[in-house]
This record gives structure tokens, C-alpha cells and sequence, in this order.
């Protein structure tokens, strides 16, 4: 079976994001009262496997080797295509 | 002593960093990232650039990169492996050295001599020494969870510092923004080197200084 899956990969909390931190200073200079941004990363990707759980492990092990464990978090949807 | 300097598809310090290393008396050749073995070398250094146009994050495709396996081998043996900028990033994507590198904390790509400290013995200068090497870089603000870092001023694996001409930490002459002023760090066992200054950029007296020279031969024959 065919999936279409999405991971999101972000900066864990705490950690500085100094691109979100420009994009908020240049959306507050144009008057927009936002706070707390942060830019993340999205990947989206097909997917082949035998059944959604295998799916899914499958999707597990692109995210692990993705992400950098030392400053980032990751999260991911997974669907059939 | 041949030195395997290692090449990525968008490296841009390899042939300096050859430069360099012939500058400190070692045989080094330019080794493709495709290599399956590095065998036929006493260590090997990975050198400054853009490795994958630094896609995902610098340094994270690289270590998809065939020469991977046999260089963490290299690091397991105990041979001397050095990683600068680029070089830097790569190893610790990989694993072999604690820690990450963010963008600095300015968002500026930073292209400028800086004034270090020595912080371990073995690196050709006196721990305590201050000198200086250029950096290059967007993203070298170092980066690891306070128990990380708790461990690594322990175990004294940190081996460089940014500081001011006296020797003095302070966030005035930490380029970077990076914790603890680190701009170069070492494994447990100190044979794995990742630093954000180019010791190649300033090994030959036409540069302005040839110290890069002292530190190459100091850490390369650290035993």
C-alpha cells in the first residue's frame, strides 16, 4: 500500500530560534502584534509498505534518522495515499 | 604521516586544509566522500564548506556519506580524526562529538579573526595560551543540554574557548553566542576534535600568522 506522510521537525522548547526570532521582530516592525514564533521544518514524502503498522515503523525510523536528538523534536501524520 | 582529508560535494576548505597539513609536515591526500575504507591513513581531518549546500541542517546529509563508516572506525581506534566548521558540524550530526552547532546568535554569517583560549594540553600551545584563528561561518553557536555540558567541563572536553586578547570570557567576545564560549570540543577519549576555527586559514607566515601549523602538529600527534 501507498501513504503520503509529513514530518515536522522543530527546535525543542527552550532552545532559540533565532529565525523565528527575526521573523517576529519584522512582523511586530509592520505592526502585526504576534509573539512566540517559530519556524519549523516540513517534509513530505510517499511511503511504501505492507500494512499501516509497518507503515509506521517504517516512518519512525526516517524521523529518528532525521532529527538531530541534541536540539530538535519531531512530529509526523501518516495516511493512505 | 598521511592525513585523509575528506571531501564532500560542496566542501570548499579541502584543498586549503591539504595546504595546511603539507604547511605542518603530513603527507595528506583528498579523499571523495564516496570511499568505503580509509585504511592506508594514520587519521583523518574533515574540512570546512557547505557539505549538501548544508540542506536539513549543516553537517546532517553528510552523514549519510559512504566515508562515514570507516571514519567513526578510525575514531573508535583512537586515530586522530579533526572536524573544522563545516568539518565540525558534520561529526557531531554523526555522533562522534557531543553537542550541536546553531546559527549564530545574530544570524550573521561571521567571517573574522578570533581570539581563543586553549583549554586542553595537546593541541601545540600551552593550555591557558590565548592566540588567534579566523572563523567562517553562519552556524557555530555550540549547543548541549546542561548535563551535557556539566559532563564535558568535567571530563575537560572542551578544548577551545573564544575569549578576549587577555584570555577573559565574556558574551563581548563570544562571536557566536555559543554556551560556554565553546569553539572547539573533543570526545571522552580526546582523539575526536571538532572546532569552528580554521587552523588552515593561518598556517603559513603570507596568511598573517602560521600558528595553525603548532595546533595541526599538536593535535594530529597527540598521543
Amino acid at each position: 500500500m501507498n501513504y503520503k506522510a509529513e514530518i515536522r521537525l522543530f527546535l525543542k522548547p527552550g532552545i532559540l530560534d533565532v529565525q523565528g526570532r527575526a521573523v517576529e521582530q519584522a512582523l511586530r516592525s509592520s505592526g502585526h502584534s504576534v509573539s512566540a514564533v517559530r519556524v519549523l521544518k516540513v517534509l513530505q514524502m510517499d511511503l511504501e509498505a505492507e500494512t499501516p503498522a509497518a507503515a509506521e515503523r517504517e516512518l519512525l525510523a526516517v524521523v529518528e534518522t532525521l532529527k538531530n536528538p541534541v536540539i530538535e523534536e519531531a512530529s509526523f501524520t501518516l495516511e493512505p495515499a | 604521516m598521511k592525513i585523509a582529508v575528506i571531501s564532500f560535494p560542496g566542501s570548499n576548505c579541502d584543498r586549503d586544509m591539504v595546504f595546511g597539513l603539507e604547511q605542518a609536515g603530513f603527507e595528506p591526500e583528498l579523499v571523495w566522500h564516496s570511499a568505503t575504507a580509509l585504511d592506508s591513513f594514520a587519521g583523518a581531518v574533515v574540512p570546512g564548506g557547505f557539505s549538501y549546500g548544508d540542506y536539513l541542517r549543516a553537517g546532517a546529509l553528510a552523514k549519510f556519506s559512504p566515508v562515514m563508516a570507516p571514519l567513526a572506525e578510525m575514531a573508535a581506534q583512537g586515530l586522530p580524526v579533526l572536524g573544522v566548521c563545516n568539518g565540525f558540524q558534520i561529526l557531531t550530526e554523526a555522533g562522534l562529538l557531543p553537542g550541536a552547532l546553531l546559527p549564530n546568535i545574530k544570524m550573521k554569517f561571521l567571517c573574522q579573526p578570533v581570539f581563543l583560549r586553549v583549554e586542553q594540553p595537546g593541541l601545540g600551545l600551552e593550555p591557558g595560551e590565548v592566540f588567534e584563528l579566523p572563523i567562517a561561518h553562519g552556524e557555530g553557536c555550540y549547543y548541549a543540554a546542561p548535563e551535557v555540558l556539566a559532563g564535558l567541563e568535567a571530563s575537560g572536553q572542551i578544548a577551545l574557548r573564544y575569549c578576549s586578547p587577555a584570555g577573559e570570557l565574556s558574551d563581548a567576545w563570544n562571536p557566536n553566542g555559543s554556551l560556554a564560549a565553546i569553539a572547539g570540543v573533543s570526545n571522552s577519549a580526546g582523539n575526536v576534535l571538532g572546532m569552528m576555527p580554521h587552523p588552515e586559514r593561518y598556517a603559513h607566515p603570507a596568511l598573517g600568522s602560521a600558528v595553525g601549523q603548532r595546533f595541526l602538529r599538536g593535535f594530529l600527534e597527540r598521543r
